[in-house]
């Protein structure tokens, strides 16, 4: 059952991955390349990429692309309700409950403990992106525009969609 | 300001799809463009109240960008504040990510396109790895080194080479954080 799976593939992110946006990508990764293999390696990351390059939440742009993409407006909206829905019903029904508990130590457990767990997610991620570079683009292509991109992002601070616009222009150009 | 009696629904429309059409950067970086609707332009809510909101939507897990809007709409306007405010955030860019992905996908088998796909992937790691390193510090922060780097390592072994589910591992963790009794800071590095 095609929606009951895409319900679970982006309700299962959502309601464990603390941290906002970010923290719910190499969760969904798992579960839609990982799990269920709706996408390959390579099609995550250039919609990873146009993502990070237009405003809004990450975490709905990917699901309504995912859940349109596998089973088109229907599927869109079961994916987006799924990411969004769980977390707002919590806070809308357990605000004075959630509201008395915001200093207590095991709630900031709860956040602290997931970190860890994200960040191994995150390096796995890192990595299968590099093996998938050497694939497609290479391994010259792939340092020198993880280079470039890295000076351009970190030592410069540019903005992601600039960066994202730079490297199509270059992939277009070099590596047609 | 002119017609109180009526929900503002309109306000409310404009005010999330300019969060959303501002928001680079993903939901946390959306926060103080909320505020700045929510507090400063529309009054809705005080200072104090958008601090509390927001404390109480980073106890709960899920994308922050959805459940602020979400909430906020809520507290206006009712069930159909809460909707408008979220549709105004996510809609137009799921709409344009699906048209930009749909005509990059039917030209993929054009040189150069093909190539386009390919130079993004090394960008979309770096930018992993940045967030990697993002998440990786404030663990060390939080949890100290040690503890940080042996959940890792026990949380990747179990998912990469045991192939368990992260859901599992995560969902124990966050059991085990709410249900154990608070003792020490720091302690208790895998599930």
């Amino acid at each position: 059952m095609i929606y009951f799976e895409l319900f679970l593939a982006f309700f299962i992110p959502n309601i464990i991955g603390y941290g906002g946006g970010p923290a719910i990508i190499p969760l969904i990764e798992a579960e839609v390349v990982g799990r269920y293999g709706w996408m390959s390696a390579q099609e995550f990351a250039e919609t990873l990429a146009l993502g990070n390059a237009l405003p809004s939440p990450i975490a709905t742009k990917m699901a309504g692309y995912v859940g349109y993409d596998v089973a088109g407006i229907a599927g869109a909206l079961i994916a987006v309700l799924a990411t969004v829905l769980p977390s707002l019903l919590l806070m809308l029904g357990a605000l004075g409950l959630l509201y008395r508990h915001r200093h207590s130590p095991r709630v900031k457990r709860m956040s602290q403990w997931v970190r860890p767990v994200i960040a191994v997610m995150m390096a796995w991620l890192t990595w299968s992106f590099f093996s998938e570079g050497l694939v497609g683009a290479g391994l010259l292509h792939t340092l020198l525009i993880g280079a470039a991109s890295a000076i351009a992002l970190l030592r410069f601070r540019l903005h992601p969609a600039f960066v994202i616009l730079a490297a199509l222009v270059y992939g277009g150009l070099f590596l047609g | 300001m002119s017609h109180p009696a009526q929900a503002p629904y309109a306000d409310l429309f404009w005010a999330f799809l300019r969060t959303g059409l501002f928001g680079f950067g993903g939901g946390p970086a959306m926060i103080p463009l909320v505020q700045q609707e929510v507090v400063k332009r529309h009054a809705w809510l005080s200072d104090e109240e958008f601090v509390d909101i927001l404390a109480i939507a980073n106890m709960l897990p899920g994308p922050i960008a959805t459940k602020m809007p979400g909430y906020i709409g809520f507290r206006i306007a009712g069930v159909a504040g809460c909707l408008i405010a979220v549709i105004a955030v996510v809609l137009p860019m799921i709409v344009t990510m699906n048209a930009l992905l749909a005509i990059f996908s039917h030209y993929r088998d054009v040189a150069w396109i093909h190539g386009m796909g390919q130079a993004v992937v090394p960008v979309v790691m770096v930018m992993m790895g940045q967030l990697t390193m993002d998440f990786w510090n404030k663990s060390r922060m939080a949890l100290g080194w040690g503890v940080s780097l042996a959940m890792a390592i026990v949380a990747g072994a179990l998912i990469y080479l045991v192939g368990i589910h992260p859901g599992a591992i995560i969902g124990v963790l966050l059991f085990t954080a709410l249900l154990l009794r608070p003792t020490h800071r720091h302690e208790q590095a895998t599930p």
